[in-house]
């Protein structure tokens, strides 16, 4: 889509999964660079890539289901100066081809696009081999990654509009469920997170599909106990905004990170990390999926279980505060 | 070059690979000396790839993906003129762009290898990628026998046959050992040419030391329009050096003072016999 009819969407907040908002930037970058290339392994149609293919047939390679093929071919496209976007679960893409990520896309500098398609719990009762809790922490141990988990339609049609530009390897992914807009402000920009609301009780940094619930929370808390807390969308995990997270930590004493991912190594623990060695103590919680074996059910469900939701986050603010 | 000429290379680089693999104290010796007769075909006689020119979009690329034989690589782009050949002397020393494995720090290289299993599915890429542009250069991609039981290899064939990159050339260095042992007894790898077949190459088998043979077979790529060129090369492990040859120990290792002067003075007395049959 254009980003004229993106910002028109937005603002009436009609929002279409992230997934086809990555597939409709991707066709209009395609219409004007034919040095755009999708790569994928049987994925797209999960992809929402049908279009994509069949309006630009030289510019699609596919390789079957074989992931690790899927990243080394991917990384020798990219070695020519083409721009390669390589498509697959986010469970796959980031485990099965987890060594030609780290040798072929980030320490041999080839700067492939890796889009993790239905990221986090996006494939709810598939259960954990298709579920990807784990790729925040593996790809912040592997140097020379960007790693981008876009809220919205617009951070992600933003998202990849950097991707389709840098010359450095970037990770994004994103879910398959309608994504409301969560702002209408444009500001985006890579390594930056988005104060989406003000607040001078607690603040909740949340990332990717957690971003709206934390909205949520964050009215429920305003209207229910009169707790004024700040939300921001960390959409960019690494390099991580720690300009932003000092700032958040000299105003608000309490701090909440949101994420879709094993609450281990990731969004949470990069800003715990930060935030202990600089001395910035605030109470501080870190909420995701445990270190358990996940609970069955949609990715609504999932999120619900584990308090990923409105009145989930709600009550863990409200027990930092007391 | 007249393959006399190329015989004198092949002897001098066997004497640099080992000189500095025991100035380094450090190296994958047999491999280096397997493979080291194909690396110089390769860049003396095939390869349009010189200092000059390895930014230019339609330079042929050699991906290296069995790594560990760097040495015989960072030798022949040194005589390539590359760099100096003198840099070689910091080979795995401390701050040294010189690692143990290829490298893009070092001029002339075009990937970052070493992890087995990797280096076809690159130069399937970068084949798939000259297809798309219609451009002139070819791949030619040097991968090891121990290397084969990673499954990466035979997705990547599967790539290179269903794309038809007949601008695709995969040399096997057949040399018959791995790490550990022979590989009939690590893991089966024949029949082989049987499987790459099937697998859609176009396959050709040759010795791998034999330099008129070496350069005939990579002069007639590709061999059949519309499929990945594989050249079985069957190698010596060890090759060049008497108590090297086909010995599991030299995989890596360095020679004691003693065994590098019974080395060098078997490559030069090889040399020196190449002078008398056939004088300048
Ligand atoms: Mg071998």
């Amino acid at each position: 889509m254009s980003l004229e009819m993106t910002i028109k969407q937005r603002d009436n907040n009609q929002g279409i999964p992230n997934l086809e908002a990555f597939s409709n930037t991707l066709q209009d970058l395609a219409y004007k660079d034919n040095d755009i290339i999708v790569v994928t392994s049987d994925s797209r149609g999960s992809g929402k890539l049908v279009p994509f293919g069949e309006k630009f047939p030289k510019q699609m390679v596919e390789v079957g289901i074989a992931e690790q093929n899927l990243v080394g071919i991917a990384a020798g496209i990219a070695s020519t100066g083409k721009k390669v976007f390589a498509v697959s679960p986010a469970c796959f893409l980031t485990a099965r081809s987890f060594e030609q990520v780290k040798n072929d896309v980030a320490y041999s500098d080839n700067p492939v696009n890796l889009i993790g398609i239905s990221a986090g719990v996006s494939y709810g009762a598939l259960g954990t081999t298709h579920h990807s809790l784990h790729d925040y922490a593996a790809l912040r141990a592997v140097n020379n990654i960007t790693i981008l988990a876009p809220a919205d339609n617009y951070e992600t049609e933003m998202a990849i509009r950097f991707a389709a530009m840098t010359k450095e390897p970037v990770y994004i992914r994103f879910g398959k469920k309608p994504m409301p807009y969560i702002s209408k402000n444009k500001d985006f920009e890579i390594g930056k997170g988005r104060l989406i609301k003000e607040g001078s009780e607690a603040v909740i940094i949340a990332t990717g599909e957690t971003v709206f619930p934390s909205i949520e929370a964050a009215a429920f808390l305003e209207s229910h106990h009169g707790v004024s807390a700040g939300v921001v969308s960390m959409h960019t995990i690494r390099p991580l905004d720690i300009q932003l997270l000092s700032d958040l930590a000299a105003k608000y004493p309490v701090m909440l990170t949101v994420e879709e991912h094993m609450v281990n190594g990731g969004l949470g623990e990069a800003c715990a990390s930060y935030l202990l060695q600089k001395g910035k103590h605030v109470k501080f919680k870190i909420m995701g999926i445990p270190d358990e074996y996940t609970v069955t059910g949609s990715q609504l469900e999932i999120f619900n279980h584990y308090g990923i939701s409105e009145k989930g986050i709600a009550a863990e603010v409200m027990k930092l505060i007391e | 070059m007249t393959i006399q000429e190329l015989a004198f290379k092949s002897l001098d680089y066997r004497k640099k690979i080992l000189k500095y693999i025991k100035l380094a104290n450090a190296g994958h010796t047999g491999g280096s000396l397997s493979c080291i007769d194909i690396l110089n075909i390769l860049y003396n006689e095939i390869l349009n790839v010189l200092p000059h020119n390895f930014s230019d979009k339609n330079r042929d690329r050699y991906i290296q993906s069995k790594g560990h034989s760097v040495e015989a690589l960072y030798v022949v782009l040194a005589d390539r003129g590359f760099y100096p050949e003198s840099l070689l002397e910091t080979l795995c020393q401390y701050q040294s762009h010189f690692i143990g494995h290829p490298t893009k720090k070092i001029p002339g290289i075009e990937q970052n290898t070493g992890a087995l299993g990797h280096g076809l599915a690159l130069s399937v890429g970068i084949a798939i990628a000259g297809k798309m542009d219609r451009a002139s250069y070819r791949v030619f991609t040097l991968l090891g026998d121990g290397e084969l039981a990673e499954g990466s290899n035979w997705e990547a064939l599967m790539a290179a046959s269903h794309y038809e990159l007949d601008n695709l050339v995969i040399i096997l260095d057949y040399n018959k050992l791995q790490i550990t042992g022979p590989n009939k007894e690590v893991m089966k790898l024949e029949p082989l040419s049987p499987k790459f077949e099937a697998f859609g190459c176009s396959v050709r088998e040759i010795n791998g030391h034999d330099l008129a043979s070496i350069k005939q077979t990579l002069q007639d790529v590709p061999f059949e329009k519309g499929k990945p060129s594989l050249i079985i090369a069957h190698t010596i492990k060890g090759k060049g050096v008497s108590y090297m040859e086909n010995a599991i120990k030299w995989h890596h290792g360095v020679p004691n003072d003693a065994q590098y002067q019974q080395a060098m003075e078997e490559l030069e007395d090889r040399i020196i016999n190449l002078q008398t049959i056939v004088p300048q």
